[in-house]
């Protein structure tokens, strides 16, 4: 089963490293990573993906904790929560394409932010689900280049991730 | 305020936290370090040949004694060779601090001269690490790695340190801190009161209950606690390899060892058991064999301190995260209340007496001994060598071991009554582990009696420590089982390779351990026959103050019994000798 983590770790030099070696080390496997200062610049926050059964997940969750600059970890998908995506991609828009494209941005409510003469970029932010069936949607377009931010999540209501 | 170099910050703080000896080797990156170890001369520094040995040291004098080890070398090929050491260290989870030098700030990713990325290398067998980046932090970081080495699950902490922050010129205000709190790592300090108290009420109800005790419990100093509670319930009680010593070995109630080598009784009684209390042990593959099989009846209580080690390998019914110590203590009150109260029948008097005539059983069936015979030769059993060192040092004896059947048949034969005195390198099994060691443990003890058992294959992995052993003057006994083999190898190639001893041979090339010993100023026994060495054993325990190696002859083609069935047993799947199996 997919799950969100969510991982507030202290802002020192070498403690991204320690998480990703943590993953390759023990053979789990990580499906996107995002990482960023927060409004505390003492501490970055990671989202990090990741799929298992409930024993897999127990022990990423219990060996996150262990590494001695890991302050937090939550499982956001234990409980109420949203997420972003953050996609980019680069298109070969000419002739009949370029209003086509323009088309299928629209309805997923995507954002073009570069126009070339024969490219655009896209913009589009939402659910994972959501940008997958973006780019299977924009069908016979050439896609040149996607690049994506890896999933960003927090969870609903009062809740929070704070030392 | 006292103003200090990065250099003389160090030694005063290793002064201030009260290390008697550092291990260590100097190089180029290290040197100012050195120069203030000179000229402060607060902290004794013994001068190894071999970094690894470094590290093996500090990781005897750690085992032994309770206190971290304390290792320095410099960067590049002085912290490389250091790795296995802390590796070592890591998977046993001892307490040790390891000072790196590093090449100056400036040249960091340079590829400069004996530049090596130590906090890299050594990240995945740490416990922490730190990188210096300000001299000023000098005083704080060694007191967290110090806080964070002793605390929790121990482990190896490495610092490393820029040769620019250490030198002497540059001083700085010193002060070294009392105290650390890191809001990222809080050890728990006690367990759960309702997990201990639902512990006790499945414990009393055991009908064929058995205590399977780790390492943990000597590291938590909880090896009192638990012969109390196993006495006072009359409960069995088997021991890893790590945990040995930590429940009297000589005792009635203990089955011996378990495991891949564990003792027939042991293993049988654990895959029978409806109720396991694990203390301060991980269920390591060398123990349950198969997991899918591992003692299908059993309910499980778990203790540790590290909450990643319970329901890693096998789901847990009653998990307890917290010192072993604290836990142990809040569970024999619990006990003890029950045994007061309403259940003064518990445990089931007649259920119990059958569980032990079963296990007796077992014991008279297949015990250690079993089905033992001398060849034709004049050979030595390498049985009978740790059996004639048992009973020479009276039971009472530091003893540590290389990896191989010598020390499969040292943690057998040698019956530790006291924790501390069994020191092995079990989770990584690390060759070359027994001499440095046995060096560290001794200075760290002088009175004490200090035995390596090790084999003629694994002594030669750091053989060089004889030179160390004779400038400090560690007068350590060697007792070398030789069978001319790499024998643990030659037996696994016996039983699983048609007799192939491919590469477990050294032709003819052995050194005359005895002449080799004797050039480093040492005394060395060659026993040849059986019937030589009591005499042989007694006259190097005689020769209080010089360290003896004694050579000794074994049988080569004897195996370690019994032996787990792999792949695919369970628990009570053993070979008990070459030809049966249970
Ligand atoms: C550094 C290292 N290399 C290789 C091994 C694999 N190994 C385990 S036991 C053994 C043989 C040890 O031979 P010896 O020291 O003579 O002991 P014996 O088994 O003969 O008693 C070997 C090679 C190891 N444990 N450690
Ligand atoms: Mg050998």
């Amino acid at each position: 089963m997919r799950r969100i983590l969510s991982v507030l770790l202290e802002n020192e030099p070498g403690a991204l490293s320690r998480v990703v070696g943590l993953f390759s080390q023990r053979g789990y496997n990580i499906e996107s990573l995002n990482v960023a200062p927060t409004d505390d610049h003492s501490l970055s926050r990671l989202t990090l993906t990741t799929s298992g059964d409930d024993l897999k997940i127990e022990q990423i969750n219990k060996q996150l904790n262990k590494l001695i600059d890991v302050v937090k970890v939550v499982d956001l998908t234990e409980g109420a929560h949203v997420e972003r995506d953050l996609l980019l991609v680069k298109v070969r828009a000419v002739g009949q394409q370029r209003d086509e494209v323009k088309r299928t941005t629209d309805i997923f409510r995507g954002q073009i932010i570069d126009v070339g003469p024969a490219t655009y970029v896209i913009q589009l932010t939402g659910p994972t689900e959501k940008l997958d069936s973006f780019v299977a949607a924009l069908g016979d377009a050439e896609i040149m280049e996607v690049v994506r931010s890896g999933v960003a999540g927090m969870a609903r209501g009062e809740k929070v991730l704070a030392p | 305020m006292e103003q200090l170099s990065g250099g003389e910050m160090i030694v005063r703080a290793l002064e201030d936290e009260g290390v008697e000896y550092v291990f260590g080797y100097p190089g180029g990156a290290a040197l100012h370090i050195y120069d203030a170890i000179f000229k402060l001369d607060a902290v004794p520094h013994i001068l190894v040949r071999h970094e690894q040995a470094a590290t093996h040291a500090a990781d005897g004098y750690a085992r032994a004694t309770g206190k971290p080890g304390v290792v320095l070398v410099t960067s590049g090929p002085g912290a490389t060779n250091a790795i296995t050491g802390i590796a070592t260290a890591y998977m046993d989870s001892i307490p040790m601090v390891v000072l790196a030098g590093q090449v100056q700030t400036h040249l960091i990713g340079e590829d400069a001269f004996q530049e090596t990325d130590m906090v890299g290398v050594s990240r995945p067998i740490v416990k922490h690490s730190f990188m210096v980046k300000r001299t000023e932090d000098i005083p704080s970081i060694i007191k967290k790695a110090f806080y964070i080495a002793t605390t929790g699950r121990p482990g190896p902490v490495v610092i490393d340190i820029p040769k620019d922050l250490t030198h002497p010129e540059h001083k700085f205000d010193y002060h070294y801190p009392e105290s650390v709190t890191l809001r990222s790592y809080q050890p728990s300090s006690r367990g759960h009161t309702g997990q201990i108290r639902k512990a006790a009420r499945l414990l009393l109800s055991a009908k064929r209950p058995i205590i399977y005790a780790g390492g943990g419990v000597i590291q938590g100093e909880g090896c009192e606690l638990l012969t109390t509670l196993a006495q006072k319930l009359n409960y069995p009680v088997t021991n890893t390899l790590m945990g040995l010593g930590a429940y009297p070995g000589s005792d009635r109630q203990f089955l011996g060892m378990l495991g891949m080598h564990g003792f027939y009784e042991a293993n049988m009684a654990m895959h029978h058991s409806d109720v396991i209390l694990a203390v301060g042990a991980r269920f390591d593959d060398r123990v349950t064999n198969t997991v899918g099989k591992f003692c299908p009846g059993a309910k499980i209580i778990h203790i540790d301190v590290d909450p990643a080690s319970i329901a890693k390998i096998v789901p847990v019914d009653i998990p307890i995260v917290g010192p072993v110590q604290t836990v142990l203590t809040e569970l024999l009150a619990q006990i003890d209340a029950h045994l007061q109260g309403s259940d003064r029948e518990m445990p089931e008097p007649a259920a119990l007496a059958q569980w032990w005539q079963q296990i007796e059983s077992w014991r008279e069936a297949h015990g250690l001994w079993h089905g033992r015979r001398y060849g034709e030769s004049e050979l030595a059993m390498p049985q009978d060598v740790i059996k004639c060192l048992y009973e020479v040092t009276e039971g009472d004896a530091y003893v540590t071991s290389d990896v191989g059947q010598h020390q499969m048949f040292a943690a057998q034969y040698y019956k530790f009554d006291k924790p501390r005195r069994w020191i092995n390198s079990g989770g990584l099994g690390t060759m070359g582990f027994g001499l440095p060691a046995a060096m560290g443990i001794k200075l760290a003890l002088p009175d004490a009696e200090v035995a390596c058992v090790t084999g003629e294959g694994s002594i030669q992995m750091n053989i060089q420590e004889l030179s160390t052993c004779a400038q400090y003057g560690t007068p350590i006994k060697i007792v070398s089982l030789r069978n001319n083999y790499l024998g643990m190898v030659k037996q696994w190639q016996d039983m699983q390779y048609e007799g192939r001893y491919s590469e477990s041979h050294y032709a003819a090339s052995l050194p005359d351990f005895v002449k080799l010993a004797e050039s480093f100023g040492h005394v060395g026994i060659k026993v040849e026959k059986r019937d030589d060495l009591e005499a042989a054993m007694r006259e190097a325990f005689a020769l209080k103050d010089r360290l003896v190696f004694l050579d000794v002859f074994v049988e080569p083609h004897e195996h370690v019994y019994p032996m787990h069935v792999a792949p695919s047993g369970a628990m009570k799947d053993m070979w008990l000798s070459k030809t049966e199996r249970t």
